[in-house]
């Protein structure tokens, strides 16, 4: 207790108290979080698939992440003779370190009041929500895990390697005009990047949520979000039917792991991402203010961390049911569908918002009634264009 | 001081997160067997004995799509930081200095991205005629 004291007793140092407490709190959720949801994965997949999965070890088969990954740790480390060793020893801490880094930008509840010391002092529950450059954090951080995923690739000295990590290249090239494009709409409606305004703008209730106001920059930012992850049906880097294990097939042991591990908090970042810039972040389907109930700091606080989590959980089972029921796509198709699909409708999507917010009367009503409208009017029209490409393909072929 | 208490926890996670992947890669050759056979120095291609080097030169049949995607990223920055001031929160309308309205502010930022969009939009059509998109 005498380390707490002192820790409390200076101000300055109740500034690095606090948010190490919180780093530790994110980092103990980030690496815990990982064999959840594998092991959530794999029981999904096999209900999919009507198999049991994962059923030996512990019941329910709860201790296989645990045990897998002691296996991995007990496995020899190889380096290929052939590797460039530095690089491929750094591979895997490129591809661990941003994916960890980026989930700090999620705030997971309201602030929090408490005094210490007779200081009043405001805790966010995010440990970077406050930074101007926001969202913009998320985007740097994940594309320097790009890197990785390249240069592991390439420094394998393995023909499988090599092709996997060009293949990553081409994604890249792919899903980051989808993916900013469908931010833009976003940020037209809030104006700012800041991630507490991008959530506070959404409170009150689901109607207040951007996907209300922006299904097609959502259906975009989802679809550029498979890509971004390595998901099926765009796991083209990894590609386990066609090239042995891409970019990692060469990885054996921890490093391995680190790029395992790296996917999974990508997906759960990427998930809470989503969830915060278009799904209402930590704000519940109706404030309950609406309601008449009164909540003090703490429930609301738990309840923020309820709403985020369990969103994410959605939205994790959306990735495992796609990863088992969709084919992968070959990488000059996902090309086409980025740019000669999403490019364009992206602009008009961009154009359509900007005009509204723009032109329509400012009531908050009908703007959000316009916005959908033509949201799903884009999402209508993009469905009988693919109907109508479909038909001209399969009449080409008969 | 306040505001850069982010970015120091930023760098706290920094730390911890490279702490943990260096010691994982350790790990794994600490507490791993080294059992080395000639076999196993090989590269894997499905089982087979290697056929040549790794390190060929390899058709990059998207090399104009990735020049494409340069230049298209770039307006896209620029659409992040218009979209960002389009409302114009940032300026206070009320005070009278700015000589024009919000609703003014609004108009003129749509026309202006609508002229520079229908640019983008005639390089992205002429890329597309031009077979841009296809690979060479």
């Amino acid at each position: 207790m005498k380390l707490i004291d002192w820790l409390l007793s200076d101000p300055t140092l109740v500034y690095l108290t606090i948010p190490l407490v919180k780093v530790a709190i994110i980092f103990v959720v980030l690496v815990g979080s990982v064999p959840v949801l594998v092991l959530f994965e794999r029981k999904l997949i096999g209900f999919i698939q009507q198999r049991p999965g994962p059923n030996r070890v512990g019941p329910w088969g709860i201790l296989q992440t645990l045990v897998d990954g002691i296996k991995l740790l007990l496995k020899e480390d190889f380096i290929p003779p052939g590797a460039v060793k530095p690089i491929f020893i750094l591979a895997p801490l490129l591809a661990l370190v941003p994916a960890m880094l980026s989930v700090t930008i999620i705030p997971w509840g309201p602030p929090i009041q408490v005094t210490i010391d007779g200081i009043a002092h405001t805790i966010s529950l995010g440990l970077a929500d406050g930074i101007s450059v926001g969202i913009l954090f998320y985007f740097a951080a994940t594309s320097i895990g790009v890197y990785g995923i390249v240069l592991a690739g390439w420094s394998s000295n393995n023909k499988y390697s090599l092709l996997g990590g060009i293949r990553s290249t081409a994604q890249l090239i792919s899903y980051e005009l989808a993916l900013s494009l469908g931010l833009v709409g976003v940020l037209l409606l809030v104006g700012s990047f800041e991630i507490n305004a991008l959530v506070d703008s959404q409170a009150g209730g689901f109607w207040n949520w951007n996907v209300v106001k922006q299904p097609m920059g959502f259906l975009m930012f989802l679809v550029a979000g498979f890509g971004e992850t390595n998901r099926l049906p765009f796991d083209l880097p990894e590609g386990e039917s066609e090239l042995g294990a891409g970019f990692h097939t060469e990885y054996s042991s921890m490093r391995f792991a680190m790029f395992f591990m790296a996917e999974y908090m990508n997906i759960f970042t990427f998930s809470a991402v989503i969830s915060t810039l278009f799904l209402g972040g930590f704000h519940g389907p109706i404030d309950p203010a609406l309601l008449g109930i009164e909540v003090n700091q703490w429930i609301a606080a738990a309840f923020g961390v309820f709403w985020l989590g369990g969103k994410i959980i959605a939205l994790f089972f959306l990735f495992v049911w796609i990863r088992a029921t969709f084919p992968r796509l070959r990488y000059d198709q996902m090309m086409n569908l980025s740019w000669k699909v999403f490019f364009p409708l992206g602009v008009v999507n961009i154009m359509l918002t900007a005009g509204i917010v723009a032109f329509a009367p400012d009531q908050p009503a009908v703007q959000t009634g316009a916005l959908f409208v033509a949201g799903i009017a884009q999402i209508v029209g993009l469905d009988a264009i693919a109907n109508a490409a479909k038909r001209r393909a399969l009449g080409h072929v008969s | 001081m306040e505001h850069l208490i982010p970015y120091i926890a930023i760098g706290m996670i920094l730390v911890f997160a490279a702490g943990f992947a260096v010691v994982n890669s350790l790990l794994g050759t600490l507490i791993g067997p080294t059992k080395d056979n000639p076999a196993k120095r090989l590269a894997y291609e499905s089982g087979m004995v290697p056929t040549g080097e790794a390190n060929v030169r390899i058709p990059i049949k998207f090399y104009m799509v990735g020049l494409l995607f340069l230049i298209f990223d770039i307006e896209t920055i620029f659409l992040l930081a218009w979209a960002v001031v389009f409302k114009g929160n940032q300026i206070d309308f009320a005070s009278g200095n700015v000589g024009f309205t919000q609703t003014q502010f609004q108009h003129y930022g749509f026309f202006a991205m609508a002229v520079f969009i229908g640019v983008l939009m005639l390089a992205e059509i002429y890329a597309w005629k031009k077979g841009g998109f296809e690979w060479s």
